[in-house]
């Protein structure tokens, strides 16, 4: 991209060569510095254009996906009929009914289940690393954190179904071992990277006035933890969670995989534990395994649209639901991350 | 005067003989020893669950490994599945999956790296920098699935590619932009003012700065920022799925150039997906070994980002 701007900028140019003498080199060495400003003009023109893609592409995400599931929007959504039914018979001959309740309720419960893991040792971690271990230990565990962020969600998903779904039907007697458990424990796997670094980014911003304060007064490092570390650091541990819930209900190739994919609402057998037995899907889960089989039919002579076509157009309103969550989710954490930082 | 140099000896002697008389003065009072016990206590515990999350890491890797050492080795890397997808290599999926790369990181690098220098060196402290700065934020964090959703929106159907390795590419590009970003404001960030000061004081216009001083500087974090990437792109699944990926492609062995970049393409992520949960009766080494395969792409070049990290720290001038 840079490809026309490059001629005018080598440095060695800068005496004329050829004749330094005479009229030729005068409006040569104009031209030069003409051509130059104005390559550099271009180019900052063109960093600038890069610099707000990232805009541009946010407002494109939400443009596109409204744009494919507006017919939905305007001829079938309600809101009670969608948020508050349960009932997702998307390719019902009869009766089509959109109701992502149980969706709702699928990613809720994975949602909950993986920050019950990932809350406890993600912070847990991140006070290791950041306060008790030794500088060796630390870039040890910072390195392999990070590879455990690597594994790609596919992978994750292939080892709740291959690996933890045979543990959970021998342990437990569960008929099925791809359920809320499974997508739980992979899921929160999957969102402790997220919450230690930002967890360990928060504590370490803490000032380390407030340590030898305390230390001064003869605190350990545990009390030092948790009476001034732990409050001093609160809104950043916060938003770490808060990403890591964002990491967790966007996740969509782990929970395709492990949770069984069985439209249900988690409720009704009593002691919570069994809850997590059951199979549910995901918002997420939905627009992977049913968007393939989702014909995009275009609109009929008179504007509207055959029936069939709403269920493709669903799961792009799924998707704006998606999106308004986690957008709602970074947001915030944004918002508490910037407020700790001109507090400072 | 003779005795000087035998004086240290009883100095030396002295201490000794104070330590036993010294230790029912210090001795730990009850409180001191709860405190005690609670700080190592708190020390095993949270060590405790560093290792807990640690631990399924490697007991996984090692577990793949371990399952799918029957079928790794050369010919599964270059080999064309065979017996519908039961037996053979993983070729296609492997050379696909290079293609979305390569495409991806030729979309995302030049953007992304622009847009770094653009957030750090360009753009003053406005909202308008902030509301960027949130959209980076928040173009990571939305979910990959909805990304897709967006890929086929736009480039499948708005912009006529079709479902094709182009539009697979785009996709990818636009997902992993912020790994890119994020990576070129840090590498930035870390080169000091005072290096620049010095540039423009010299006559030299932003972009020389930028160009002589500030790149040649921080190259190696832009280039961690691009490792990062490619092991991204190389394994998400779900932006995939929809915009380019193909469940199975005749392919020659070997062949490095398969696919036309109108056509669709096999990956490994979705090979990987596909095997486990579509075809029946796959061997385990095979489905392990793509598992493995995969795993391994992205931890070896993760490593590399790592280390080149740890290198450039590590002989940092300033």
């Amino acid at each position: 991209m840079p490809a026309p701007a490059e001629p005018g900028l080598p440095p060695a140019a800068a005496p004329a060569p050829g004749p330094s003498t005479g009229a030729p080199a005068r409006p040569r060495r104009l031209l030069w510095r003409a051509w130059r400003a104005v390559s550099e003009r271009t180019l900052v023109t063109l960093i600038a254009l890069c610099g707000i893609s990232a805009i541009v592409f946010v407002f494109g995400i939400f443009f596109f996906i409204c744009r494919e599931g507006a017919p939905f929007l305007r001829d079938v959504f309600t809101f009670k009929g969608f948020f508050l039914s349960q009932e997702w018979y998307p390719t019902s001959e009869t009766n089509r009914r959109f109701g992502i309740l149980a969706l709702l309720a699928g990613t809720g419960s994975v949602t909950l289940l993986a920050m019950l893991f990932a809350v406890p040792f993600g912070l847990g971690t991140a006070v290791f690393i950041a306060e008790f271990c030794g500088k060796k230990a630390r870039e040890a565990l910072k390195v392999m954190v990070e590879m455990l962020a690597a594994v790609p969600s596919v992978v994750w998903g292939f080892i709740g179904m291959m690996v933890i779904n045979p543990l959970i039907v021998r342990f437990t007697g569960a008929p099925v071992g791809v359920n809320v458990l499974n997508a739980g424990l992979v899921v929160g796997l999957m969102s402790v990277p997220v919450i230690v670094s930002i967890a360990e980014d928060a504590i370490r911003a803490v000032p380390d006035g407030f340590r030898e304060a305390a230390e001064a007064l003869g605190a350990t490092r545990w009390q030092l933890v948790y009476k001034v570390i732990f409050p001093a650091a609160r809104s950043g541990l916060l938003a770490a969670v808060l990403l890591g819930v964002g990491r967790a209900v966007g996740e969509t190739m782990a929970v395709l995989m492990a949770t069984g994919n069985s439209v249900n609402i988690p409720l009704g057998r009593g002691f919570p534990w069994f809850h997590a037995l059951e199979s549910v899907q995901t918002l997420t889960a939905t627009i992977a395994s049913e968007l393939g089989d989702a014909p995009r039919i275009e609109a009929l002579a008179n504007g509207t649209y055959p029936p069939e076509a709403h269920h493709y157009q669903a799961l792009f309103v799924i998707g704006i639901v998606l999106f308004t969550i986690t957008f709602v989710i970074n947001l915030t954490a944004d918002l508490i991350v910037r407020g700790i930082r001109n507090r400072k | 005067m003779s005795h000087a140099p035998t004086s240290p000896t009883p100095n030396l002697a002295a201490p000794d003989a104070d330590r036993a008389p010294r230790a029912p003065r210090f001795a730990a009072t009850d409180l001191t020893r709860r405190k005690l016990r609670a700080q190592r206590a708190a020390q095993v515990v949270f060590g405790a669950m560093a290792v807990a999350i640690l631990v399924p890491l490697v007991a996984i890797v090692a577990y793949l490994v371990a399952r799918a050492w029957p079928a790794l080795g050369w010919h599964f890397l270059t080999g064309v599945p065979t017996n519908g997808m039961r037996s053979g290599g993983i070729w296609p999926a492997l050379i696909g999956t290079a293609y979305l790369v390569v495409f991806s990181l030729l979309v995302a690098a030049p953007i992304g790296v622009l847009a770094g220098i653009y957030l750090n060196e360009f753009a003053r402290d406005t909202w308008f920098t902030r509301a960027v700065n949130l959209a980076v934020v928040n173009l990571a964090g939305v979910p990959s699935i909805v990304h897709a959703l967006f890929g086929m929106g736009a480039f499948v159907l708005f912009a006529g590619l079709g479902k094709s390795v182009l539009a697979a590419s785009l996709t990818l590009a636009i997902m992993t932009l912020p790994v890119i970003i994020v990576a070129t404001k840090e590498a930035l960030a870390s080169v000091p003012t005072a290096f620049r000061e010095a540039c423009w004081n010299l006559g030299a216009t932003r972009w020389q700065t930028i160009r002589t001083i500030v790149l040649p500087n921080s190259i190696s974090g832009i280039l961690t920022g691009l490792i990062l990437e490619v092991c991204r792109a190389a394994g998400e699944t779900a932006p995939i799925m929809f915009t380019g990926a193909v469940f199975f492609k005749a392919v020659r062995a070997g062949d490095l150039f398969p696919y036309r970049p109108d056509e669709q393409c096999m990956a490994l992520s979705y090979h990987l997906h596909t095997l486990a949960t579509q075809v029946p009766g796959v061997p385990e080494p095979v489905l392990y070994g793509t598992a493995v395969v995969l795993v391994g792409f992205v931890l070896v070049f993760n490593s590399f980002a790592i280390a080149l990290r740890m290198r450039l720290r590590a002989r940092k001038k300033w």
